[in-house]
């Protein structure tokens, strides 16, 4: 008798501690669904607004779907309308590419060379001279903006995007070095050691070793720099400001500010300046979240 | 064996340029900014006449200055807290076995990617208000439309300031005691920055996200089951064993963030401007505004140079500690 109370009692609690674990893994997924929804609502916005036609973009209608698939805001986003005197994104977002690409590849190159002589062949205050340059991926730029543009026009490179790439290279330093400091770290001492018996230099160990088993290393400086240096604002705007070498977010802010762009159009520039670095995220995010990891210090 | 001594020669030589690079852009670039905020030139053309603090004493009787410092404490706190708080709770989550996760956690994270200035565009469409004529727009519209129409309001175009009243009881008292200066609208907290903490907190609170949860992840499987086997409960073991182990990432997500919340500039200057009444303004944009458009450079040198003086006491500490833990490793 006293048996199977128990046993009833005991099959209860199961029940209902496993009827309580649905409710909570229901209340979990319910969260991470509206989460994502907050997180969505702008994409939501930008893409419903940029495939509105010209008729149907309104305030008061702003959340409504578009009627069908119009193009019409890309094409004056990107092309711009000479008509209305708006001048379009095309240019900017090639110069963003000349820009972003050289410069990835220049600090990424240094950040390297930096990272394998830092953990590799440490000498006396190494430990000091990583640290004081570290320190340079936290300033506010706005402490070396006066100096550096008018060091820029002595070099003759302001307001060139050869001038802007150079800046990127040189801030980009500490993170890059950073990253590949803290890659390298990771490699055995001893490869380095047995090829040094071998006879090899402290060049020939970079190219024959550490170089090419430093690709995944590479992946993660090289799409971190990318996407820091395709969304800096501050410096294409100091540094250029002739509109037609102007970096895409700069002449997006300055499309936005424009009263005569309608703001569908605003919409479709930003979709436009924000997608080569979704598509990397998309496609790459694996690597993208290691560099943010490394950013925090964190190897 | 090789020549040890060319190599190392080698070494010092392959590093020497990113070396001078930092020494003088960074290095030398401060110096020159700070000798600049103790100087006269507040010309296009440079006078580096010595003035010692003037500058820095002007700045705060500005209305913009003392704006803007009220802006970035607003700022850095409710950013702070959000993205430590969302990010905290969307790892906990994440870390429940759930279906999906690589999904959400890339729905999280993807805004990261994404350029401030878009974020900025994007969100002063949302939260535009509308006026008379066009009626409710952006989440104010959303809100109409839900039955919630008691929710919408100016955001980043409500002037309003919340303080301490002077004619308040406690504001007459401290005016009695001296202290009549905290019930100006300079301490206090302007309501249209939460529009920008809004924005800001969408772009980056998947990054804590992504930290907490790489956290969580380096937490030993057996610490948990030890506290379930002791009788913890889900809440208390996460309470007493996870959160203490994850305080080393909190450090790190507060520096990180509020270094760049000190260093603010892109979004502001997309999303809403100076704001009525600077009521959205930051540093970061005076200095702009000072230096390249009104041309007084020593001025400008001057926020810059606090600026800087701010984000290092919040960086160097944290970068000796972490290289000191790193080489006792």
């Amino acid at each position: 008798m006293s048996a199977t109370t128990l046993s009833e009692t005991k099959s209860k609690l199961r029940t209902r501690s496993r009827v309580q674990v649905r409710w909570s893994r229901v209340a979990t997924y319910a969260a991470l669904v509206i989460a994502a929804l907050f997180y969505l609502l702008p994409v939501y916005m930008l893409f419903i607004t940029g495939m509105k036609s010209f008729q149907e973009v309104s305030l008061a209608r702003m959340w409504d779907l578009p009627s069908g698939f119009h193009f019409d805001s890309y094409l004056q986003a990107w092309f711009g309308s000479e008509a209305q005197g708006i001048t379009g994104l095309a240019h900017n977002f090639l110069n963003s590419l000349v820009l972003a690409v050289p410069a990835t590849l220049g600090s990424a190159i240094l950040g390297s060379m930096n990272g394998y002589v830092l953990a590799k062949w440490k000498f006396r205050g190494s430990d000091l001279v990583f640290t004081l340059m570290l320190f340079g991926m936290f300033i506010p730029y706005q402490s070396i903006l006066i100096p550096l543009v008018k060091t820029l026009q002595v070099m003759g490179l302001y307001g060139s995007l050869p001038g802007l790439i150079f800046v990127h290279i040189v801030y980009g330093i500490p993170i890059t070095t950073l990253i590949f400091r803290n890659y390298y770290a990771g490699i055995p001492t001893e490869l380095l050691e047995a090829s040094k018996i071998d006879g090899a230099g402290i060049l020939g160990i970079y190219r024959h070793i550490m170089f090419p088993i430093s690709m995944p290393g590479f992946v993660v400086v090289m799409i971190w720099q990318f996407q820091s240096i395709w969304n800096d604002f501050l410096f294409g705007v100091i540094v250029t400001s002739r509109p037609n070498v102007q970096p895409i977010t700069v002449a997006l802010n300055n499309m936005a500010g424009s009263y005569i762009v309608e703001w569908n159009v605003q919409m479709a520039g930003s979709l436009l300046a924000a997608l080569p670095t979704l598509l990397v995220f998309i496609f790459l995010g694996r690597y993208f979240m290691r560099g943010l990891l490394a950013g925090s210090l964190k190897g | 064996m090789r020549d040890i001594k060319r190599d190392r020669a080698l070494s010092l030589l392959l590093i020497s340029p990113s070396v001078l690079a930092i020494a003088v852009f960074v290095y030398g670039f401060i110096a020159f900014t700070g000798y600049s905020s103790l100087s006269k030139w507040d010309a296009l053309t440079p006078d580096f006449t010595f003035v010692g603090l003037r500058n820095y004493a002007k700045l705060f009787t500005i209305d913009r200055f003392l704006s803007d410092l009220r802006n970035t404490v607003t700022f850095t706190v409710l950013f702070l807290a959000a993205c430590l708080v969302i990010g905290l709770l969307l790892a906990i989550l994440l870390d429940q076995r759930i279906k999906g996760e690589g999904v959400f956690r890339s729905i999280f994270l993807f805004p990261m990617a994404i350029s401030f200035i878009v974020t900025g565009v994007v969100w002063r469409w949302l939260l535009n208000p509308g006026t008379t004529q066009t009626g409710s727009s952006g989440v104010n519209l959303l809100f109409q439309r839900a039955g919630l129409g008691f929710l919408r309001w100016g955001w980043f175009t409500d002037p309003t300031i919340w303080h301490l009243s002077a004619d308040s009881g406690l504001g007459a008292f401290l005016a009695r005691i001296g202290l009549g200066g905290l019930t100006t609208p300079y301490v206090g907290i302007s309501v249209a920055m939460f529009s920008v903490v809004l924005a800001a907190t969408w772009q980056m609170s998947g990054y804590t996200m992504a930290m907490y949860l790489a956290g969580l992840r380096a937490v030993p499987d057996e610490l948990r089951e030890a506290a379930r086997v002791d009788g913890a409960t889900e809440v208390q073991m996460y309470r007493y064993i996870v959160l203490p182990l994850l305080q080393p990432v909190t450090l790190s997500a507060v520096i990180v963030l509020g270094h760049i919340s000190l260093k603010i500039f892109d979004l502001v200057v997309s999303m809403t401007g100076p704001g009525p009444a600077f009521a959205t303004d930051v540093p970061a944009f005076f200095m702009f505004d000072t230096t390249f458009r009104g041309n007084n450079f020593a001025q400008g040198a001057a926020i810059a140079t606090l600026l800087l003086i701010v984000v290092a006491v919040l960086v160097v500490p944290y970068l000796r500690y972490t290289i000191r833990t790193e080489a006792e490793v």
